[in-house]
């Protein structure tokens, strides 16, 4: 049995329906993410598990325990806000300190816990600083130690890192796995970056429309998204529907290579960019070279075949045609993969 | 104010509990001040109503129209509106650029200076009065340099209007333009517009409906003036509201009293229904900035000329009479001392006006006030809470709760007159008697005191962000005690600032309190008009002392407002 079950969890706004029967397993010492759109509804699925929203269906246990009828503040869970909401008539270890006072725990205890919190986090000797002064990297680490002080059972975490800046963002992805890997704490974090979540996870869970779309390991869900909407989600834009027989797929833009075993029939095919290998123009599909982004380590080309949608690319950045050149593509098999034809959303690959 | 719309662009839902027990909360919290405004408010003043147009258990409306058509009446009402008029027009002129000034300039003594222009509007009216008699009066300031006499005309009563309600158009306008965005109108001046066409359209648009709140706040406080056009008015200028005094008290003519008295009420109800519909289009959303961080120091000679003309104007129209007031306190027959003071203290020195020495008046002033204050807070705190409670949308529950809200801000326009004369007339028999009892007074006082006290609690119950307690909620703190620590400790300050302005209030209030203090127990407004209706040099001079120490306590107890000025307190 997991430290967090979640089974047919609904939760219906008026007529829109936010969760729709979320089934979800956490285990002890683990960080699963929640990686969705805007409106996917992993806000309200923390907020359920939080205690904070009542769920119309389905149920919240802990270890094995039903939460319903259990109030927010009984059930021991830490939750970080999107935007941290810091008390600001306090200080920052006011704030710190305040899931430990409410508890009752000694004053001396307390401060020993918020020094060694805040060291924790990066900020030592912030104790009587006003939260007004903060910058936005610095209420983050605040708002961390706020929710790590009661030493919760689990951590929620909602879009943690959403408001910081990129370099920041990065920075403070890695410390927060350290962290977490060195205190074992049990962690439920959603986001709407998938970067965030492939860096910070366990687990990866996609949900779309108030469903689950696809849950795996950060690798499983990027090389096997479990449909079109997922793939899509990821940043992969080469999908078109395909009909498999043996080793190749018919698509709009001609016989695709598929990897061996993959069944017969009709269905929709992901190529990744890095399958998609420009070459002479007479050597594979005829596509023009529409524009050309240099990421560094490699350039992503966006060409234009004859027939179907744009094909997108990516190669090393020596070997990159100009943007209006003429070019042929070939695909590899080892990039393809196959997605199920109806993209109900519902499927729960992996 | 930093609007945060979570990710998803829907707010989360507070959970609430079940429609029942919220629906029962809200109208347990609403019960104490429902309560009280029915017992010692609508009551008595559908009892003084009824007395003026029912005889013989017939109602005479043909009065109606036989008062309405007398032509003193009709100068009375259009003297009421034009003056109104007049007052607001003046206060704005005067006002938008003060706002301008103290929410743009940085400059040094700029927040004593927005304490000192709040200090006439907590004044009570009857030492604004004896303050602009000082100056313009007989003797008076004026009189004495050039002989120039204003206290007869509408002069005197339009600047001493100004001098009251500067600080609503300096707070409300000033508080709004502080925040708004000044890049908002560099965008405008980066897209081609000059100067004053991005005031105009950027500036202009996001202050016309706090300029219009404001505006109709001076209007409704100079349309139902009192103690100001008592003193200075004359017998050629009278209000509504003094009219309906003068019938009341001295004619003893119920029925048009009567008359007045709902027609007063009919343009205020209208009056409080154009200010509820602004005040609804106010909260359209604008983008605020920290107040402390959009003022800058004067560039260039217009600009420091601007500054100095509104603080030239403030420093005369604001500080002058109330040095007068004070000059004329300490000049005895023999030149300065503190003779009128001396003679406060004892019934023989001031004649046979009074029945005890007119300095023990200042006790019962404040203990009268103290006790209002408390029952202001009472009443209007839970109003308040139940208010901060209503959902947002449109249906007949919240359109109720709009209508209370509304409820509560009638005292402030109906005629004190009214209510006192009410309250004699319906609390003098069981169950409820208390005719010969002290807490008239401050009952009395403390319906005006309710509508601050809502007016300053209510925004900032709203603006506590409820995230803030689920925050607390999920650090395991238990509803009540996520109250005490996240909801006190935020609006204690506003908790404060609202006592003392109904504090200022009670201290101040006059028209009722003249009705239904004892002759042994009078305030110190009573106090003050009673000496002033009295003719001598002496009396006079005691006028002026007295005003001059209720003067003090109301500055007193304003500076420790200032002290705990909120930035959201700006409504009034």
């Amino acid at each position: 049995m997991s430290l967090l079950n979640l089974d047919g969890v609904g939760v219906r706004f008026g007529t829109h329906t936010a969760l729709d029967s979320v089934d979800l397993e956490l285990d002890e010492h683990r960080t699963v993410c929640v990686l969705g759109p805007s409106g996917s509804g992993k806000s309200t699925l923390l907020r359920v598990i939080a205690g904070l929203q009542k769920a119309d269906a389905g149920r919240v246990l802990l270890d094995g325990r039903d939460l319903s009828g259990v109030p927010a503040h009984r059930r021991g869970f830490g939750l970080m806000f999107q935007d941290h909401q810091l008390f600001p008539q306090r200080d920052v270890a006011g704030n710190v300190a305040f899931g430990l006072r409410v508890r009752g725990t000694g004053r001396a205890e307390a401060e020993h816990t918020v020094a060694g919190l805040l060291e924790l986090v990066g900020l030592p000797g912030a104790q009587r600083r006003n939260i007004a002064s903060l910058s936005g990297g610095e209420q983050q680490r605040v708002a961390l130690a706020r929710a790590l002080a009661p030493q919760p059972r689990v951590l929620m975490l909602d879009e943690p890192l959403g408001r910081l800046d990129r370099r920041l963002r990065e920075r403070l992805v890695v410390e927060l796995r350290e962290l977490f890997g060195r205190l074992g704490t049990t962690v439920l974090a959603v986001t709407h970056d998938q970067g965030e979540a492939f860096a910070l996870a366990d687990r990866v869970v996609v949900m779309r429309d108030g469903r689950i779309a696809q849950t795996g390991t950060p690798m499983e869900v990027w090389q096997r998204p479990a449909s079109a909407f997922v793939a899509r989600f990821l940043g992969f834009d080469n999908v078109v529907p395909a009909t498999v027989a043996g080793a190749v797929a018919d698509t709009v833009w001609g016989k695709v290579p598929v990897p061996g075993g993959t069944p017969a029939g009709p269905c929709r095919l992901l190529i990744r960019p890095a399958g998609v290998r420009p070459v002479p123009v007479h050597g594979g599909l005829p596509c023009a070279v529409t524009a050309r982004t240099f990421r560094g380590d490699r350039v992503v080309l966006r060409l234009r075949p004859h027939d179907g949608p744009p094909l997108e690319a990516s190669c090393a950045p020596g070997d990159a045609p100009e943007p209006g050149a003429e070019v042929g593509v070939v695909f590899a098999a080892g990039e393809v993969v196959r997605l199920p034809d109806e993209d109900t959303g519902r499927l729960t690959g992996a | 104010m930093n609007a945060s719309p979570a990710r998803d662009g829907r707010r989360p839902q507070r959970p609430r509990p079940s429609r029942g027990r919220e629906l029962a909360l809200r109208l347990g919290l609403t019960a104490v001040p429902a309560a009280f405004f029915t017992v010692f408010f609508a009551l008595p003043v559908a009892a003084i109503v009824a007395r003026g147009t029912r005889a013989d258990g017939q109602w005479h409306t043909g009065h109606l129209a036989g008062v309405l058509g007398d032509h003193d009446v009709q100068q009375v009402l259009w003297f009421t509106g034009w003056q109104a008029a007049a007052s607001t027009a003046l206060t704005l002129a005067v006002g938008l650029p003060g706002a301008y000034v103290f929410a743009r300039f940085d400059f040094p003594g700029r927040n004593l200076l927005r304490a000192v222009v709040t200090v006439p509007f907590v004044l009570p009216t009857v030492v604004a009065g004896s303050a602009f008699l000082a100056l313009l009066g007989r003797g008076g300031l004026l009189d004495d340099l050039w002989g120039v006499r204003l206290d007869t005309t509408v002069w005197a009563i339009l600047l001493a209007h100004v001098f009251f309600n500067l600080a609503v158009v300096i707070r409300t306008v000033g508080g709004l333009w502080a925040q708004l965005d000044p890049q908002q109108e560099e965008a405008a001046r980066m897209l081609g517009a000059g100067r004053l066409r991005a005031w105009r359209t950027v500036t202009l648009p996001a202050l016309a409906p706090a300029v219009a709140a404001a505006g109709l706040m001076v209007f409704l406080f100079t349309f139902t003036s009192f103690g100001v056009v008592q003193i200075l008015g004359g017998p050629r200028y009278s209000t509504l509201e003094v009219e309906i005094y003068r019938q009341t008290a001295q004619l003893l003519d119920l029925r048009t009293a009567a008359v007045l008295t709902l027609l007063q009420f009919a343009a205020v109800a209208a009056l409080l229904a154009v200010h509820a519909r602004t005040v609804r289009r106010r909260e359209s959303s604008l983008t605020l900035v920290d107040a402390a961080r959009t003022a800058r120091r004067p560039e260039g000679p217009a600009q420091w000329a601007l500054l100095w003309a509104v603080l030239t104007v403030v420093l005369l129209l604001v500080l002058l009479p109330l040095g007068v007031l004070v000059e004329r306190s300490l000049t005895g027959p023999d030149g300065y001392g503190l003779d009128h003071y001396r003679a406060l203290m004892s019934p023989a020195g001031s004649g046979a006006t009074f029945l005890v020495a007119p300095v023990e008046a200042v006790g019962n002033s404040l203990a009268y006030a103290a006790v209002a204050t408390g029952v202001a807070l009472l009443v209007g705190g839970l109003a308040a809470t139940a208010l901060a409670r209503a959902p947002v949308g449109r249906g007949p529950g919240s359109r109720m709760l709009r209508g209370f809200d509304a409820l509560l801000m009638l005292p402030l326009g109906t005629s004190a007159v009214t209510v006192g004369f009410g309250f004699l007339i319906t609390l003098d028999e069981p169950p409820l008697d208390l005719r010969d009892s002290w807490l008239l007074v401050p009952l009395a006082q403390a319906l005006v005191g309710v509508p601050f006290v809502v007016r300053t609690v209510l925004p900032v119950l709203r603006a506590v962000d409820d995230r803030l307690r689920q925050a607390a909620a999920v650090l395991g703190a238990s509803p009540l005690r996520a109250w005490r620590e996240v909801d006190l400790p935020m609006v204690r300050r506003a908790v404060l600032v609202a006592a003392g302005f109904a504090f200022a209030v009670s201290l101040g209030e006059f028209g009722a309190t003249v009705f239904i203090a004892r002759p042994e127990a009078p305030t110190l407004p009573v106090a003050v008009a009673r000496l002033l209706g009295r003719a001598g040099e002496l009396n006079y001079g005691q006028a002026m002392a007295l005003s001059t120490v209720l003067m003090l306590v109301c500055a007193a107890s304003l500076l420790l407002l200032e002290r705990l000025r909120t930035d959201r307190s700006g409504e009034f």
